[in-house]
């Protein structure tokens, strides 16, 4: 998230789409009332009506999976209505930028297609560079070949009529939410957007979300107080989890995770390390190379030294080109290539895409060690539907853990809010702290590779991890905070003040690439310093007025509460909206020119000046709003994807349509597609006539490991449902409360019918369709009479970007069971 | 004015009993402190955070200073997110502490077997470590087909975890990393 919870009540306009806010982050909408309260538009954008569409002043129902359709059509809307904020788009974004002659868009195709490889060559799509190897800039904004002129033509085709066809959306409701949101394109004026899985479990989900990056653009929405790109995340610490790099591509702080062929560390720092050619761009990520020895010196300690490449050769290295993403895993798991797995905290029968598939991947397993609060579905694997217990060899080590309350450590929320919590109890019986697990149970393997024979192959990052985590044998969770904030490693003199070896590190502006300094995470130093542990902090105070809370806990980076804030003034460093303003440029003047440097509000993203003076005059020193793009602008015109510099409309891997009237091309052409038997796709399939998505429900959590046993909760929401149109229940002869089955090309539920007017036909390319949902909380363990997981009809088919399934849209068949 | 329990449980049957009450000008601030003693007189309070979605809610532990356990939570009201309100999970959570259906024990699944059985935490540290060990040093490619060094273990992946905190999250990858694991996955990929 750009922004933070608070902030909505700052936002004109809040946009919920691909998000059920009120049910599923029930205390976030409090203030997206409060903006509703002050005057503000709530609009909501989904399949299905629901408590969010019942508090919002637009609803407009959509077929799932054409988001970028729908949005396509608002930024033409937004362009040929003029509605863009000129000054913002000029100054901030790549809008001006002049593609090369190369870049083309046909037949549903960008330039630089392989169609043998399935992938593009994105070099097709390069910026025109001048002499000093800047990008050439229209700033009229005029040039057929200008990023703004190519956005209007790619989005020409995206008419009212076109758009209609495909999403099923009424033209008049497009139109009205066209109206309301791009109302937002003012500097006073604030439109947030709020997402959830509907926007990312698609095979075009990273474009679905680019989407809305360009339309905030175009309406000078990033870095102000009520707007950005807020995604609304499902675990109380997925934020967290993905910053401390617990996924194949990254380590922590986003840091990449070195391939093959990067075969020396400063082989890494040349590829990773962007550079820019202009001299205003602050391209932050030009301090890489500080980062990633500071995080070698937290895990490998005096064993990582200058003369070794700080052990840079002991992490583990990916093949080019090759992913190993959850999809991949777990279709690697299911060919056996996969001997033992750790499923910790995590309940993936239930809750990846395809379960049949990950069911019985973990049959070929010779081990797997389950840590968990409950029983579950993946613990219990071997003895769930359809298994044979007598010809599973898979051992399970079920280790059970405590609770939340039962420890003390720190998560992050979607807002980057770092919050220390407490323990208020000691676990149940044998339960332990997955700190205290983990920690013993490395010790355990470290023993075994104390004294290596020549067979053991590479025992040194085990045996020289640095593993000092514990206080009287109990995981210290202080210590690893500490030791992820960074500490310095010997004397260093920074300007006028000496930091000694042993001193926490005060943020990462003091970060060295010479080993004089360890942290774990870069974004995560200055969460525990000198002042004390800043993530238990509780002051309520507000100066902003804007409810930034600033000493309320710590928000990475730096405490800065709202990223990209230097968007959020004019190049001479006044706010855009003097009445709600994030930072203000407070350096002193003469003759019109700034001559101090200082910033009050918010943290500022970078110190520097202003582009500007207040006379108007170009600044030498003054630095480009965004500051982690190499080039310091923001990108309308994305070159660095898998499938396209701009979003374009394709249908799911799985739909109700033979033809897209957009372009030749029906889906994504470089979608993750994976080709086991269990890995079935069926479009038009008259067995499958109907659209199928999966939703929560506020009683429920995920898989519902932790919310099924929660008797208040099972009692509310006692068992698995489908939702569907009364129009589908006449047609199926289903009646409202009946026991129906649900079934796609993968798998089968059974499920309670519950026929609502909250789903409706929509007429799509002049065909009606129907669509029905499914909570996706349940599984066989518990309840009994609860059914099984929704996500037995998913498919295994991934973004190209991210490989995340695409659970939101696939296709299904309903009938009565027993019929 | 003197209340017994007794005596509030019959008042407040009324809706909105409070407001009507308070219109009627009778003084109800007794009433709400004794209430409030009632099941956390001699508590210890804990602040948290929910464990839940991730709006990041404050949440306040009573813990019953005579037994260790949680007996009630509640939205900390100075909390500037949720100002004290929870929705109907957040409300529930002491009945995440309070939970005898919570696993309390170490189990232990033998091949072909169609039956748990229990176990320790020393048996399973040390069963565990040895099939690491054997599983990654016989999956382990140090160099790959083109001959560049990739110390990585092939045979052993991970899933999780966005439950566990984030110094839990930081040691857990390094563990992993050490032992040379690349199928490194968790919730935010689906």
């Amino acid at each position: 998230m750009t922004n933070h919870f608070i902030d909505f009540a700052n936002s004109d306009v809040v946009l919920i789409m691909g998000s059920n806010a009120a049910e599923n982050h029930p205390i976030s909408f409090r203030w997206v009332m409060k903006a509703k309260d002050k005057g503000g538009i709530v609009i909501h954008v989904d399949p299905r009506y629901t408590r969010t569409s019942t508090k919002a002043d637009i609803w407009a129902p959509l077929r799932c999976g054409t988001d970028i359709a729908f949005l396509g059509g608002m930024i033409k809307y937004v362009l040929e209505n003029d509605k863009i904020f000129k000054d913002y788009v000029v100054n901030y974004t790549n809008a001006a930028y002049i593609v090369g002659e190369k870049f083309d868009f046909k037949d549903g195709l960008f330039s630089g297609f392989n169609a043998e490889k399935k992938a593009y060559d994105a070099s097709n799509w390069a910026y025109v560079l001048d002499e000093k190897g800047i990008p050439k800039k229209d700033l009229s904004l005029q040039d057929p070949r200008c990023v703004l002129q190519l956005l209007k033509k790619h989005y020409s085709r995206y008419d009212l009529d076109t758009v209609s066809k495909i999403t099923g959306t009424p033209k008049e409701d497009l139109l009205k939410v066209y109206e309301a949101y791009s109302s937002t394109g003012k500097p006073d004026k604030a439109g947030t957007v709020l997402y959830a899985m509907g926007w990312t479990q698609h095979t075009v989900g990273v474009q679905n979300i680019r989407a809305m990056c360009i339309l905030q653009l175009l309406l000078g929405n990033m870095g102000i107080a009520g707007g950005g790109v807020n995604a609304l995340r499902g675990e109380s610490n997925v934020q967290g989890s993905t910053d401390q790099g617990l996924l194949f591509h990254i380590l922590p702080g986003y840091l990449p995770t070195p391939s093959a062929s990067v075969t020396s560390l400063a082989e890494y720092n040349k590829k990773y390390t962007p550079v820019s050619k202009d001299p205003r761009s602050p391209n932050w990520w030009q301090n890489r190379p500080k980062y990633m020895v500071s995080f070698l010196k937290a895990m490998y300690g005096d064993a990582a030294k200058p003369e070794n490449e700080f052990c840079y050769s002991w992490l583990p290295k990916t093949e080019d080109g090759k992913s190993y993403s959850w999809l991949d895993l777990f279709d690697a798991m299911y060919k056996k290539e996969l001997k033992g797995f750790f499923s910790w905290g995590q309940n993936p029968a239930c809750s990846g895409a395809n379960s049949n598939k990950t069911r019985e991947a973990m049959a070929n397993l010779d081990w797997m060690v389950v840590v968990n609060l409950f029983d579950n579905e993946t613990a219990s694997f071997w003895k769930g539907p359809g298994m044979d217990p007598k010809k599973i060899k898979t051992e399970v080590f079920y280790l059970p853990c405590a609770a939340s309350m039962e420890k003390e450590g720190s998560i992050s929320n979607s807002g980057r809010w770092t919050q220390w919590r407490y323990k208020a109890q000691e676990p149940p019986g044998k339960a332990l702290p997955d700190g205290d697990i983990i920690a013993e149970l490395f010790l355990e393997i470290r023993k075994l590779y104390q004294k290596p024979d020549k067979k053991t192959p590479l025992p040194d990052p085990i045996v020289n991890l640095k593993w000092d985590y514990m206080t009287n044998h109990k995981f210290d969770p202080h210590l690893v905070a500490k030791a992820i904030n960074g500490y310095f490693l010997k004397d260093v003199t920074i300007g006028d003040k000496t930091y000694k070896k042993g001193d926490l590190v005060p943020a990462f502006a003091m970060l060295k690439d010479d080993g004089s300094t360890s942290c774990g995470n870069w974004i995560y130093c200055q969460s525990y310093n000198q002042d004390g542990n800043n993530m238990a902090r509780r002051d309520k105070s507000d100066p902003s007025g804007i409810g930034l809370f600033p000493k309320w806990s710590w928000a990475w980076p730096v405490n800065r509460r709202i990223i990209y804030n230097r968007a959020s003034v004019d190049p001479t460093g006044k706010p855009w909206n003097p009445k709600r303003v994030v930072i203000e440029f407070a350096g002193e003047e003469k003759d019109g020119k700034y001559t101090s440097m200082k910033w009050k509000g918010d943290v500022p993203d970078g110190p520097w000046y202003p582009l500007k003076n207040p006379d108007g005059s170009d600044r030498e020193d003054g630095k480009l709003a965004f500051i982690m793009k190499p080039d310091g602008y923001a990108s309308i015109f994305g070159p660095g994807l898998k499938d396209g510099p701009f979003p374009e409309h394709y249908e799911p891997m799985e739909c109700p349509v033979e033809k897209n009237p957009l372009g030749a091309q029906l889906t994504n052409p470089v979608a993750a597609v994976y080709t086991t038997a269990k890995d079935a796709l069926k479009t038009c399939d008259p067995r499958f006539p109907f659209v199928g998505t999966t939703y929560r429900v506020t009683e429920h959590w995920q898989t519902g490991v932790l919310t099924r046993w929660i008797p208040w909760l099972i009692e509310a929401e006692p068992q698995i449902f489908v939702e569907m149109s009364e129009e589908l229940a006449q047609l199926r002869q289903i009646k409202n409360g009946e026991k129906v089955v649900v079934e796609s090309p993968r798998g089968s539920v059974e499920a309670v019918a519950i026929v609502t007017k909250r789903f409706r036909p929509l007429t799509v390319q002049g065909v009606e369709i129907h669509q029905v949902g499914l909570p996706w909380h349940y599984g066989w363990v518990w309840p009994k009479e609860g059914g099984d997981s929704a996500n037995l009809l998913t498919p295994s088919v991934g973004d190209p970007n991210t490989r995340i399934p695409e659970s939101k849209a696939f296709m299904v068949n309903v009938r009565k069971k027993g019929v | 004015m003197k209340l017994t329990r007794r005596d509030f449980l019959k008042i407040s049957g009324a809706a909105t009993v409070g407001l009507a009450l308070e219109g009627m000008g009778l003084n109800l601030k007794p009433v709400e402190a004794y209430t409030a003693t009632l099941r956390i007189k001699d508590a210890k309070e804990t602040p948290s955070i929910c464990c839940y979605c991730s709006v990041g809610c404050g949440i306040l532990f009573h813990t019953d200073t005579k037994t260790g356990k949680v007996i009630y939570s509640e939205g900390d009201a100075d909390h500037p997110i949720n100002q004290g309100s929870l929705c109907a999970k957040g409300a529930s959570l002491y009945q995440l502490a309070q939970n005898d259906k919570r696993s309390t024990k170490v189990l232990y699944r033998a091949p072909n077997s169609d039956k748990w059985q229990e176990k320790t935490w020393e048996w399973a540290y040390k069963e565990i470590a040895k099939r690491v060990k054997k599983t990654r040093d016989a999956t382990f490619t140090v160099k790959n087909e083109k001959g560049q060094v990739v110390n990585r273990c092939n045979g052993i992946a991970s899933v999780g975890s966005a439950a566990m905190d984030n110094e839990e999250c930081w040691i857990y990858q390094a563990m992993l990393r050490a032992l040379g694991l690349v199928y490194v996955e968790h919730q935010a990929r689906i």
